[in-house]
């Protein structure tokens, strides 16, 4: 059992918490992080009832605010979606940043080549990068199924190969020639981007009939069981005769798959063109959303929307106060730090040691 | 009578919603053994953790020669003339047995390892390394080590776990000199026989409560079972009578290693039969785990062959086996470890083996839930619901589950590690009885265990295993547990001076 002396303090474990109390300490957590937020805030000079104020408003006020909030959840809501497939069976998959990458690369290339119909283009872009995704993905799970290489490192590293092979399309083969200099690359024809539905493209219908997918797929299929088991306890999954390597190959490919499928959403809808900023750090901050959703789906959806709210209302703060978008990350650190914080208070208790004398 | 070494008061640990320790009484006496009788799970360890300063207590006081102490810290409980030997020896392999014990002593060392080998007639050799010991002389070592740094009460958790009959003898010799030389001692276990053998008083623990203090000559194993259990209990493990059917499973020439490259298995060859209890003895490490992971496909043979109804099953997985239609059922040691999936429900954990027969892509839990709720009544499995994660439940109940779980598969062969591992006295009864009716049904059941009086009467017969290989195959109705003690240890002339364990 943890325990632990420090300073006549003394930790112990405490008796599981009821559901209703956890979650409004967690609560608590979050309008304590505002706080600490708003005390930096006040360093600065700032009032921070208003800049909070100007927060909220500048996120949920106007119609085309919320669209962007939207489209700021949809890629964070996809991938934490398909991390979490991985992350239920324990495979720490740190690689979906470069996931992104090549989905959208990989979506890129049919937009790019060919002239088909919208509704053709678009699956065709939409299945490349899912199994494009899915592959890169397969590459580390291969290697820990077959020489026990550590998954943690070597899906981080791939993200590098990704990233920096973008910005050889950018620089070489794929760059816009009637950009006169200008290292980019082409906008999509019309037909190969997302269609908008209720002023946002269509990245949002995804997510959401993705987390329906995860959520069934996680807790009522086979599949959903077999990793739920590899990833409790490997080998009690191997005493029952599970065929482990394939489960632990399949759920990866699915799982960058997922994030593929984010990278052509993100190159077909929100951004239109292939950049080499298309995962732009939302592979490392989905993780963030999966573990504070507690891998729930409906969780992430959530979670999902409150960073997007956070980063559009930071957008606003930082136009009206000149107060440098960095703060977005301070605020998100701070969040996080109690979230993750409170985890330790709901399972132990702190006393002062009594002394015995 | 002399004053007491050691005396607590009401000491009382909790860990969250659990009272570890209710309220605890005990004293210990200057020459003196005092046995700390209880099931698993009734506050033991949490006491002698308490003494020797890995935990603080919640409230309760503890005196010392007379004097009132506060222990903060082992270092403490050292200083303090507390030494604890624990269960799983704390030793560097690659030092002797010298360097092990200097190390770390510094001015702790208050007497010299030769003086007390001298003088409580230790047969070691201290400038032999641990990694060439047996597990009786590294117990020695941890003996040495807590004796050198002054310790005047020694106190040691459930030493005689991995000891042989004649093993235990010597240590009950120590034990008595350490008592003639003035040393307080506290042993912690819970097999009746040894507490009767060596000890002068016995504390008895219940549900984290002191509930009796008795002198053991004024007791026996019966009025000692009722304290700890809380009730009077039928002791006797009866050996089902059955008619032994065909033979189900030969193995034969089994060699396999480990995954360090030593050899954990020589040459192994039996047969078990249907309507029979095979029994496997051994000293903890001998090949047993290998032998069970062996014949139920997980762990790579070397040379040899597994026939199970006439089907070669060596060299096959898990699945390969169950396909081949080999109806097998493997309780393995460590259930948490293998066998159970800890962070998911009860239900989900029993449809381990059996969701692949589901046809389609979806999981029907229906039956699972069915079956857990029948699970739950038949074998008394105290849980809040079939839902509950079975990490959260007790050790007799996780096995319960597990077991259940086997059964309901109607194996034609049960292989079972130390099946009562970890489980209190009422739940072991229930499992032999288990068996007992597997038996009965026709059902061959190979028999891992460590308590000899069990083995001898559970089992029809017993298989020796020493250092890999077969030294024995008995009858168990002729065997005996020094013959089974001088086979495990592969020493054939033991001249052992006495053998008053018995």
């Amino acid at each position: 059992m943890p325990k632990l002396s420090f300073a006549g303090l003394h930790v112990a474990q405490r008796a599981p918490m009821a559901a209703w109390k956890a979650a409004l300490l967690r609560v608590a957590a979050v309008l304590l992080a505002l706080v600490v937020g708003g005390l930096i805030l006040l360093c600065l000079g700032y009032n921070p009832l208003l800049v909070y104020q100007t927060m909220l408003n500048g996120a949920l006020a106007k119609k085309t605010a919320r669209a962007s909030v939207v489209r700021n959840a949809v890629p964070l809501a996809i991938v934490a979606l398909g991390v979490t497939l991985a992350f239920k069976m324990k495979f720490w998959n740190i690689g979906a940043e470069g996931q992104i990458c090549i989905g959208a690369i990989a979506a890129s290339f049919f937009a790019y080549s060919f002239d088909w119909p919208s509704w053709l283009l678009l699956t065709v872009m939409a299945v490349a990068g899912f199994i494009a995704g899915g592959l890169w993905g397969l590459i580390p799970a291969i290697f820990k199924t077959k020489f026990g290489t550590n998954e943690t490192l070597f899906t981080l590293m791939m993200n590098y190969i990704a990233a920096y092979f973008i910005q050889y399309l950018r620089e070489g083969p794929w760059r816009d020639p009637a950009k006169n200099g200008f290292p980019e690359m082409p906008r999509f024809a019309a037909a190969a981007r997302l269609p908008s539905v209720l002023g946002v493209h269509a990245g949002w219908i995804f997510a959401l009939a993705i987390a329906l997918f995860v959520l069934i797929y996680l807790r009522y299929t086979k599949h959903g069981y077999e990793l739920t088991v590899v990833g409790d306890n490997i080998t009690t999954a191997r005493y029952a005769g599970m065929p482990v390597n394939r489960i632990i190959l399949r759920t990866m490919f699915i799982s960058a798959g997922v994030c593929g499928l984010s990278g052509m959403i993100q190159a077909s809808g929100a951004n239109k063109m292939l950049t080499d900023s298309v995962a732009g750090g939302d592979g490392f901050t989905a993780i963030i959303v999966a573990w504070l959703a507690r891998l729930s789906p409906v969780g992430i959806l959530i979670v999902a929307v409150m960073f997007g709210v956070l980063k559009k209302g930071c957008a606003s703060v930082e136009t009206v106060y000149k107060i440098s978008s960095e703060f977005f990350g301070i605020l998100q650190g701070i969040i996080l730090f109690f979230v993750l914080g409170v985890e330790f208070f709901i399972t132990y208790r702190v006393q002062r040691k009594k002394e015995v004398k | 009578m002399a004053q007491y070494a050691i005396e607590l008061h009401g000491l009382t640990k909790r860990f969250g919603a659990v009272v570890a320790n209710d309220g605890i009484d005990l004293n210990v006496r200057k020459g003196e053994i005092l046995a700390l009788l209880g099931e698993n799970g009734s506050g033991k360890t949490t006491l002698m953790n308490m003494l020797s300063g890995i935990y603080q207590p919640d409230a309760g006081e503890i005196y010392l020669a007379g004097k009132k102490v506060n222990i903060r810290s082992p270092q403490e409980a050292i200083s303090l003339g507390i030494g604890m030997v624990h269960q799983h020896f704390k030793l560097v392999d690659v030092f002797t047995a010298r360097q092990n014990i200097m190390l770390g002593a510094g001015a702790h060392l208050r007497i010299q390892p030769e003086q007390l080998c001298e003088q409580f007639g230790f047969h070691l050799d201290l400038n032999k390394k641990i990694y060439d010991m047996s597990v009786s002389e590294k117990q020695t070592v941890e003996i040495i080590k807590v004796l050198s740094r002054g310790a005047d009460l020694l106190i040691l958790d459930e030493p005689t776990a991995v000891l042989t009959p004649q093993e235990i003898t010597t240590l009950f010799e120590i034990l008595r000199k350490m008592r003639s030389e003035g040393h307080a001692v506290i042993i912690i276990t819970h097999k009746l026989d040894e507490v009767l053998a060596v000890s002068d008083r016995v504390t008895v623990l219940h549900k984290g409560k002191s509930v009796a203090t008795v002198n053991t000559a004024e007791t026996d194993e019966y009025a000692l079972t009722s304290l700890m259990v809380g009730h009077a209990v039928d002791l006797n493990i009866q050996r089902a009578e059955a008619s032994v059917g065909s033979e189900l499973l030969d193995v034969h020439a089994l060699n396999v290693f480990r995954a360090d490259g030593s050899q954990a298995l020589k040459d192994v060859s039996f047969t078990l039969s249907a309507g029979e209890i095979l029994g496997v003895a051994g000293v903890a490490g001998s090949g047993q785990k290998e032998l069970c992971e062996s014949i139920a496909g997980l762990h790579p043979i070397a040379g040899g062959s597994i026939l199970m109804e006439n089907k070669r099953i060596d060299g096959l997985t898990p699945r390969e086996i169950i396909n081949r239609g080999v109806s097998m059922s493997f309780i393995p040691e460590d259930r948490l470890g293998m066998g159970l999936a800890g962070g998911l429900s009860l239900y989900d954990n029993l449809l381990l083996k059996t969701y692949r027969d589901q046809k389609g892509v979806f999981l029907r839990r229906r039956q699972a839930k069915d079956e857990a709720v029948q699970m739950v009544k038949e074998l008394e499995i105290s849980t809040p619901s079939i839902s509950t994660q079975v990490r959260k439940l007790s050790g007799g109940n996780v096995q319960k589950v597990l077991l259940g779980r086997e059964l309901n598969a109607n194996p034609r062969v049960l292989i079972t590690a130390y099946p009562v591992r970890g489980l209190d006295i009422n739940s072991s009864m229930t499992i032999y009885h288990l068996l007992n009716e597997q038996k009965k049904k026709g059902v061959g059941v190979l028999f891992i265990g460590e308590d000899l009086d069990v083995l001898l009467s559970l089992c029809d017969r017993i298989l020796v295993l020493c250092n890999g290989r077969v030294s024995a195959i008995v009858n168990s109705k002729y065997a005996t547990k020094e013959l089974l003690g001088l086979k495990m240890t592969g020493a054939w002339e033991h001249d052992d001076e006495e053998d008053d364990y018995a």
